[in-house]
């Protein structure tokens, strides 16, 4: 097997890999139909939006959830941006801890909401390793002079 | 570009109203992969300056949750100056009571989010049939 076509099956597991075990759902797959050749690098676009995004409610929660008085209808719209954005680029378990989040601001939970931005924090950089490593594996298909296989 | 039914997208404009940058980069992007040149606002308050501008839509994208004017308010402030455009509501609430508030505003069509190329070809079928 050369190394393209190596690569190549490397990249389709690694993807599938990827929506088997609930990180990517179909959402994802809108965004690959997307890409063509006068948008080469969309969904990578998209992602990195997603990225900062992300990066940026995380921080606010966590400043949000250290105040003496919560605000719990501020922390109630952090995640709901984040639960937004997740989905619509089909980051399926972000989404899902986004869901039960929402459940304890409506409670004013405390105990749950510091819980569940522990859980998001991990759901986020786990989603956002697998991603950063499909990225990789895509620009080392490239480089070898293979074409990213059509999803 | 005919995207069946007769529809006509080539000749179309969009404005898409969204807070969010990743959903205006994936709602601009879906548009324009139909072929349909497109605008992008951040919020409700923007949507009705684009108007009051003088800019026509054949199709508006409107989301619910906005920073300073919401989606119902812009969709209500929008038919009450007469704009006739197509306003498909897009939103992530899924409650019952909250999607009649917006269809109350005055939505020709509402598609829960993530917006997919699929439902934004219902959304154009609509335009088609009301026009």
């Amino acid at each position: 097997m050369d190394a393209v076509t190596q690569l190549q099956r490397q990249l389709v597991d690694y993807t599938n890999s990827l929506f088997l075990e609930g990180f990517l759902d179909d959402q994802f797959n809108q965004l690959q139909q997307l890409q063509d050749e006068s948008n080469p690098d969309f969904v990578v676009e998209v992602v990195s939006l997603f990225f900062q995004d992300s990066e940026r409610l995380l921080n606010e929660l966590a400043k949000v959830l250290e105040q003496q008085n919560i605000d719990f209808k501020k922390v109630d719209a952090h995640v709901h941006q984040l639960k937004g954005s997740s989905s619509s680029i089909g980051a399926q378990r972000v989404q899902r801890v986004c869901i039960t989040f929402r459940n304890c601001c409506e409670e004013k939970n405390i105990e749950g909401c510091l819980k569940y931005l522990q859980q998001l924090r991990h759901e986020y950089s786990l989603v956002k390793n697998k991603l950063e490593t499909l990225f990789k594996l895509e620009q080392q298909l490239l480089a070898a002079g293979g074409t990213i296989p059509l999803y | 570009m005919n995207i069946g039914g007769g529809a006509k997208v080539s000749n179309m404009r969009a404005l898409v109203v969204d807070d969010n940058m990743v959903n205006q980069t994936i709602h601009h992007r879906l548009l324009q992969n139909l072929g349909i040149e497109n605008q992008v606002v951040k919020n409700g308050k923007e949507a009705v300056d684009v108007h009051s501008s003088g800019k026509y839509f054949d199709l508006i994208l409107m989301d619910m949750d906005m920073p300073i004017m919401n989606g119902i308010e812009a969709t209500r402030t929008l038919r009450a100056m007469g704009i006739r455009s197509t306003i498909a509501g897009v939103s992530t609430r899924s409650l019952d009571q909250e999607k009649q508030e917006f269809m109350e505003a005055g939505l020709d069509d509402y598609q829960e989010k993530p917006l997919t190329k699929a439902k934004l070809v219902s959304i154009l079928h609509k335009i088609n049939h009301s026009g």
